[in-house]
């Protein structure tokens, strides 16, 4: 009996980890674009969907080896971000922060039509990245694909971490969303630095898509959810920092396994977005945040 | 008020009264009070997100309180429906506050995001507690509306009814952007720091603001239940409270008349766009209802980035120019006749 209860606990915790890891991937392609123009993108979400079809699309329709397909997904759905950045943000002239959110809600619904003419309505099935039977650890099972998704968030992690601290573009997008002005000043191009975020961005997205999409089965409405548990994810680690942002998605989606466990799994999707709205509430600069940042902070 | 929203009444009633003679069924007057609601929750989101400068993606969700108060009050608690909506109204209200409150006070679009979280809980909960709600098949036997002791039976009353709702939901919104609120809200979406710094109390304006629109959203919601008599959770999602949101963005953020303009043509593109769908099929394309997504989107996308003050400020700016030309020819004319 005690050892059914740990096993349970283990198995809504490695569930929880799952699917925080997607949160946690969503909410640095938020902040990313959020640091460098200071706008939230509403069609995060869509890019998580175009990488995981594009990837379905690619390995179980025209059998594509996965890591090629993978590849081509990620250059697929960057080119989309590069195109949205290129097509809707760069031409608008002094834009107002509303301006440029109600144009990106326009883009989400764009890409989301355009997923369910290409996609269909229907769900898509993908094979696992690895064959082989379901890993038994202390009686609670993990999905060879949970570690996969684990894997490739610390790659990702350690690779943000890397390129930001220490190669030059890096460095220069930090600038930009420091202080825009001065970075421009010091010879930075802001406006390539802005296109550069929605493609690090959208890359992201696509390939948080396409690492959750053997275990979720993707379909073209799923970006508007995705999105907005990602930005809670974003908001709890407080806006604009991404490491924040992993830990919090981590918790964001365990505590939302432990409450479809032990709760209600009718509610498990609302509990996700009471705890974003809390943390907004209570302390909108994020769990990791100074409360006196966000004064100054503008979104 | 100026003379001009006064003629811009006149004209509006004119049409309204008009319209019922052009329609060749009943069906497309349904259309028209549907219409007449979004024109309502669109009024509301208008004197925010065009005179307090936030985006609430969150009114589908004020609708479907309006519309379950009126729901539950009427069918489990057996209350008239008048006293279900102003109940609704008041929910609706407390509800904008306790979201408005604490994200209104910071800077910034907290308040779009906030509402959209709320947005989506209210859905999921429509869709969950089914005892209140009915759950995903929803509940039925909501009352009509009665005025007066008449009741409001067929399509064509409810239309006058509704869209009588809907001027005088604009009058009272037009009275309050020409009072001293009004002028201190302009004043915060010039320069929210001006504004305080000569005095407007900024957060205490949105956070009034905001539960105003809700209050409309809400009105609007009722009315809607106490038309079709049933409703389920359907036509809440966070996807309408983005429709409604496009329908003033593409009317007109600036502008009351672009909330009404954006609200009825948004409403009734889906039957235009059905209507295409025979002709364009006569060229070779299989138009289907599932692209109207696209449809919005495009037209949004195309608004904001090129029209940025919505469709009313681009027929006014075309008309004062037309006036102009005019102008200018009628005193070339005198000046030939000279």
């Amino acid at each position: 009996m005690e050892l059914g209860v740990i096993t349970d606990w283990l198995q809504f915790l490695f569930m929880g980890i799952q699917r925080g890891a997607i949160y946690a991937m969503v909410a640095m392609g938020f902040n990313m674009i959020y640091s460098s123009t200071g706008i939230i993108n509403f069609a995060q979400g869509e890019f998580v969907v175009l990488g995981g079809l594009m990837m379905v699309s690619l390995t179980m329709v025209l059998g594509l080896s996965l890591v090629f397909a993978f590849f081509v997904s990620v250059a697929f759905v960057t080119v989309v971000g590069i195109l949205m950045e290129r097509l809707t943000i760069n031409p608008v002239k002094h834009p107002s922060v509303l301006r440029l959110i109600i144009i990106t809600i326009a883009v989400s619904m764009l890409l989301k039509g355009g997923a369910m003419c290409v996609w269909g309505k229907g769900s898509h099935y993908m094979r696992h990245f690895t064959e082989g039977a379901p890993l038994d650890f202390m009686g609670a099972t993990v999905m060879p694909q949970t570690l996969w998704i684990i894997g490739i968030l610390i790659l990702l992690v350690i690779g943000y971490v890397v390129f930001f601290n220490f190669t030059m573009t890096g460095k220069c997008m930090r600038a930009c969303a420091i202080n825009r002005d001065a970075a421009r000043l010091a010879g930075i191009n802001d406006r390539r630095m802005v296109m550069l975020s929605f493609a690090l961005s959208a890359a992201i997205g696509a390939i948080a898509g396409i690492i959750i999409t053997p275990l979720i089965q993707m379909d073209y409405a799923r970006g508007a959810l995705l999105g907005l548990k990602g930005f809670g994810a974003a908001v709890i680690g407080g806006l604009g920092n991404s490491l924040g942002a992993v830990a919090a998605g981590l918790l964001l989606g365990t505590i939302e396994a432990m409450a479809g466990g032990y709760v209600s799994s009718h509610y498990m999707d609302a509990i996700a977005l009471v705890v974003m709205l809390a943390v907004l509430f209570v302390r909108p600069g994020g769990l990791f945040g100074k409360s006196e940042e966000v004064r100054l902070k503008e979104f | 008020m100026p003379l001009k929203d006064y003629i811009g009444f006149c004209i509006l009633i004119c049409l309204v009264l008009l319209m019922p003679h052009l329609m060749v069924n009943d069906y497309y007057l349904g259309v028209l009070v549907f219409a007449a609601f979004n024109c309502l929750a669109c009024i509301g989101l208008c004197l925010l997100m065009g005179y307090a400068g936030q985006i609430s993606l969150g009114h589908g969700a004020f609708i479907a309180i309006g519309a379950y108060s009126s729901g539950i009050f009427t069918t489990a608690f057996g209350w008239s429906p008048w006293a279900a909506m102003a109940a609704g109204a008041f929910a609706a209200m407390v509800i904008a506050m306790a979201v408005g409150i604490p994200t209104l006070r910071l800077k910034g679009h907290y308040l779009a995001m906030a509402t959209l979280g709320f947005a989506s809980i209210v859905h999921i909960v429509a869709v969950a507690a089914t005892g209140f709600t009915g759950g995903p098949a929803g509940m039925s036997g909501i009352p009509g509306l009665r005025l007066f002791g008449y009741p409001l039976d067929s399509d064509l009353k409810y239309y006058y009814f509704a869209w009588a709702a809907v001027i005088i939901g604009l009058y009272f919104a037009f009275n309050l952007i020409h009072s001293r609120v009004g002028r201190g809200l302009r004043a915060i979406h010039g320069s929210g720091d001006a504004a305080e710094a000569v005095g407007v109390n900024t957060a205490v304006y949105k956070i009034q603001v905001f539960a105003l629109s809700a209050v409309y959203a809400s009105v609007g919601g009722s009315l809607y239940a106490c038309y079709v008599n049933y409703i389920d959770p359907g036509p809440f999602d966070v996807m309408h409270s983005v429709m409604l949101v496009t329908m003033v963005a593409v009317g007109g953020l600036r502008h009351l008349w672009g909330a009404v303009i954006g609200a009825v043509l948004l409403s009734v593109l889906p039957e235009i766009l059905s209507m295409a769908a025979a002709p364009l099929r006569g060229i070779g394309i299989a138009y289907r209802p599932d692209y109207d997504i696209l449809v919005y989107g495009g037209i949004l996308l195309l608004i904001m980035m090129f029209l940025p003050d919505g469709l009313f400020a681009g027929i006014a700016s075309a008309g004062r120019s037309g006036i102009a030309v005019v102008k200018k020819y009628a005193r070339g004319g005198r000046i030939a006749g000279k």
